[in-house]
């Protein structure tokens, strides 16, 4: 029992990050017909506004310590964070900890600038043609990005640790009646379970109970007629495009901690994030997130030793394998809508 | 000649010279001088030339002529290598087994994953072809690691059966043979400076593009083609006029495989190994790179696509700061440094971001590749002497 609970859990934080990257592409699906392959690198792009903004507090002047010496003698040279001059040692070290939630902030306007650069400037010129070219160049779009963060921040993984809050773990066993250290859960992990159900809520609510989000999704279900209405449709599709390149950054900002972010991170998630959109059935919202969170605990099932004994492997292909049937028995996927990508 | 007309026989002979005369072609610059790192004529890309160019031939059945884009055709590559490498290892050296073997298996699983995937079309299908590509690869890194070696792959080793060979004496090793000639051995020509390889791996690699370009043509020119190519402009009509396009789908899917399957088992008898990591997506998406760049559904586009993408890589890889300074070595040093700051990126291990930007070049202005390019220029040329019916070179089809 307490195996099963924790496989759950475990599969919570991969799950979120599934059903947010899907479900910004389901938005851009769904409101511009564009198939985005380059969703994936809005993700690691946003894990590289984490880095970034750690690196930007951490800029520091060297100066010569007088009072503290090295092992020669000599007088010691520190190198002091700006930040330290500005808000104070204290503060200023709790800022340099606390470098990943405030990238939220740092990323947020970056991401929506990058979304709607990328609209106006490339997708806007491919609504007319055939979804294959669509792929194609959001493919090549994906790889430019990520050689150019590649160039600038290097091959390897850029370890971005979380505030020092939330560097334990915690002991679930204990609190649902189990054994004590038998449910061991970082604290990282259920605050990006929290983030990612705060932010699917939000964007939830903001299509749900906002006039802007009426209109999206007027638009979402009859482009031309809300055309007709006087509204001008294409602007706020590059909104809703700004903003689901927001929720696939913020996706990667929260989960620089997880994983350090190396610039391949977006093409790993991606293909599976296809995976789950198709699951979750073409364009429909619900469906992505629901998909995601699934396909995500059926993953950590799957990786449970009991199950490794009788099918071995099965943890490497399981995603694959669910995405193949629900292709196959539910040509609409879980939660299709009629008439959406139907050929 | 050959059941071909006359404009396909010319482009079957000009590929012909093209693939037996490129020791020569690809060594343009004499030994030691400064431009001798453009010189392509070595046997390991060479090789590689030719065998990305059949695997794009392959793909190029399938995409080009009926708009299925598979995003997983990586995997028939791995299934046919390792067919390959187990012949080798099991039966003999010689490559003829191998290289059938690997058709054959890479066709029998192509029929598998074809039969499942092409229930579905668009986007579906490229999601389903990815998934069986991307299990196959995590299986042979996981699970199947008996029969594909998992991380370290494949290779033939000294306790291998080998049945239909001499036993191998004490420090001998296994090499690729094509009844005796190994594939590695070369003659070497010198003429003045330059220096000339011809590997024998390279002109067996070259002859089975031949007749596979060949057997494209005739695809192309087919009643079947022609079926393939209905199922691109307007399925839904086909069906409507009674037919069934599954069968035309499944048989191009098949004949696409096993083009890949064959690849993979001409890789194998070039340099004897095989690992996983031939079967990863990315794998598959160069191939849709190669043969979108060069122009699907063309006949030539995707050996060009193929040629063009493999040499650049070898060829911009190589190059390094201290190369760049050398050529921009006559500027002004202000100008120098900013045209080495501005080209530095996209050279030696930036070499995948030019490739990503000239990909989307062409998808963006050129979608028919190269080969569009190509007809646009010589159009130009030609206008000014004539006037032709079809400007843009395009013919509409009729609603």
């Amino acid at each position: 029992m307490d195996a099963i609970v924790l496989q759950i859990l475990n599969g919570l934080d991969k799950g979120s990050a599934y059903a947010l990257i899907a479900l910004g592409l389901t938005l851009i699906f769904g409101t511009l017909g564009v198939v985005n392959f380059a969703h994936g690198a809005l993700f690691m792009i946003g894990a590289f506004c984490a880095v970034t903004l750690s690196r930007i507090l951490n800029w520091s002047y060297t100066v010569i310590d007088e009072s503290q010496t090295d092992f020669l003698g000599n007088p010691l040279k520190v190198d002091v964070p700006y930040v330290h001059d500005w808000f104070g040692v204290q503060t200023g070290d709790t800022i340099i900890d606390w470098a990943v939630p405030l990238s939220i902030i740092f990323s947020i306007p970056v991401m929506i600038a990058i979304g709607v650069i990328m609209e106006r400037g490339l997708i806007k010129h491919f609504y007319k043609r055939p979804h294959a070219d669509q792929i194609l160049v959001t493919f090549g779009l994906a790889i430019v990005l990520q050689e150019i963060i590649k160039y600038y921040y290097g091959a390897n993984p850029i370890p971005t640790p979380a505030p020092e809050a939330f560097a334990g773990s915690y002991d679930f066993g204990a609190m649902l009646g189990f054994d004590a250290n038998t449910i061991i859960y970082p604290y990282w992990r259920l605050v990006y379970f929290a983030f990612a159900a705060v932010i699917i809520g939000a964007v939830f609510a903001f299509l749900q109970f906002t006039t802007f989000g009426m209109v999206v999704r007027a638009g979402m279900a009859d482009r031309e007629t809300v055309g007709l209405l006087g509204i001008n449709i294409d602007k706020r599709f590059t909104i809703m495009f700004g903003i689901a390149a927001a929720v696939a950054g913020l996706a990667g900002v929260m989960y620089a901690p997880i994983n350090s972010p190396n610039y391949h991170m977006g093409m790993d998630f991606l293909v599976l994030s296809f995976v789950v959109v198709v699951v979750g059935g073409m364009g429909s919202l619900p469906g992505a997130v629901l998909a995601g969170f699934l396909l995500g605990i059926l993953e950590s099932f799957a990786s449970m030793s009991i199950v490794l004994e009788f099918i071995p492997g099965i943890n490497q292909i399981i995603i694959y394998l669910v995405a193949i049937i629900i292709l196959l028995t539910r040509p609409r996927g879980l939660m299709g809508r009629k008439g959406v990508m139907e050929d | 000649m050959l059941g071909l007309s006359k404009k396909d026989t010319s482009l079957l002979i000009i590929v012909c010279i093209l693939a037996l005369f490129a020791p020569f072609i690809l060594n343009p610059f004499p030994e030691g001088s400064a431009m001798a790192q453009f010189n392509a004529g070595y046997p390991d890309l060479m090789q590689r030339l030719v065998i990305f160019g059949i695997f794009a031939i392959g793909f190029n059945i399938l995409f080009g002529l009926t708009g299925y884009l598979s995003f997983g055709h990586a995997a028939f590559l791995g299934v046919g290598s390792y067919a390959a490498i187990w012949m080798m290892k099991l039966l003999t050296m010689n490559v003829i087994p191998a290289i059938v073997v690997s058709i054959i298996v890479a066709g029998a699983f192509s029929l598998l994953v074809g039969w499942i995937s092409l229930r579905r079309s668009g986007i579906y299908f490229s999601i389903l072809t990815l998934a069986f590509a991307q299990m196959s690869y995590a299986l042979a890194y996981s699970v199947l690691t008996p029969i594909t070696g998992g991380e370290t792959g494949l290779q033939p080793k000294y306790t291998d059966p080998r049945i239909f060979d001499r036993a191998l004496e004490q420090g001998e090793s296994a090499r690729a043979n094509l009844f005796g000639l190994q594939m590695n051995s070369s003659a070497e020509l010198s003429v003045g400076n330059w220096l000339f390889t011809f590997n024998a791996g390279y002109y067996l690699a070259a002859i089975v593009m031949i007749v596979a370009f060949y057997m494209s043509i005739r695809i192309f020119r087919s009643p079947f083609g022609l079926m393939l190519r209905a199922v691109k402009s307007n399925q839904n009509r086909m069906n409507y006029t009674g037919m069934n396009s599954k069968p035309y789908t499944l048989a191009a899917f098949v004949i696409s495989g096993m083009y890949a399957g064959l690849a993979g088992g001409l890789l194998v008898a070039m340099d004897t190994q095989v690992g996983a990591e031939r079967m990863f997506w990315t794998a598959s998406g160069e191939v849709v790179l190669m043969t979108i760049l060069g122009g699907a559904g063309t006949l030539i586009g995707p050996v060009l696509g193929a040629g063009f993408i493999k040499y650049m890589e070898n060829i911009v890889s190589k190059i390094n700061k201290g190369i760049l300074e050398q050529w921009f070595a006559f500027l002004p040093d202000g100008i120098e440094d900013l045209l080495i700051t501005l080209v530095y990126p996209f050279i030696g291990k930036g070499w995948h971001l030019t490739l990503g930007m000239i990909f989307m070049l062409v998808v963006i202005f050129l979608p028919g590749g190269l080969v569009e390019g190509g007809q646009r220029v010589a159009a130009m040329f030609r206008r000014k002497k004539s006037n032709p019916e079809t400007p843009d070179g395009k013919t509409t089809p009729a609603e």
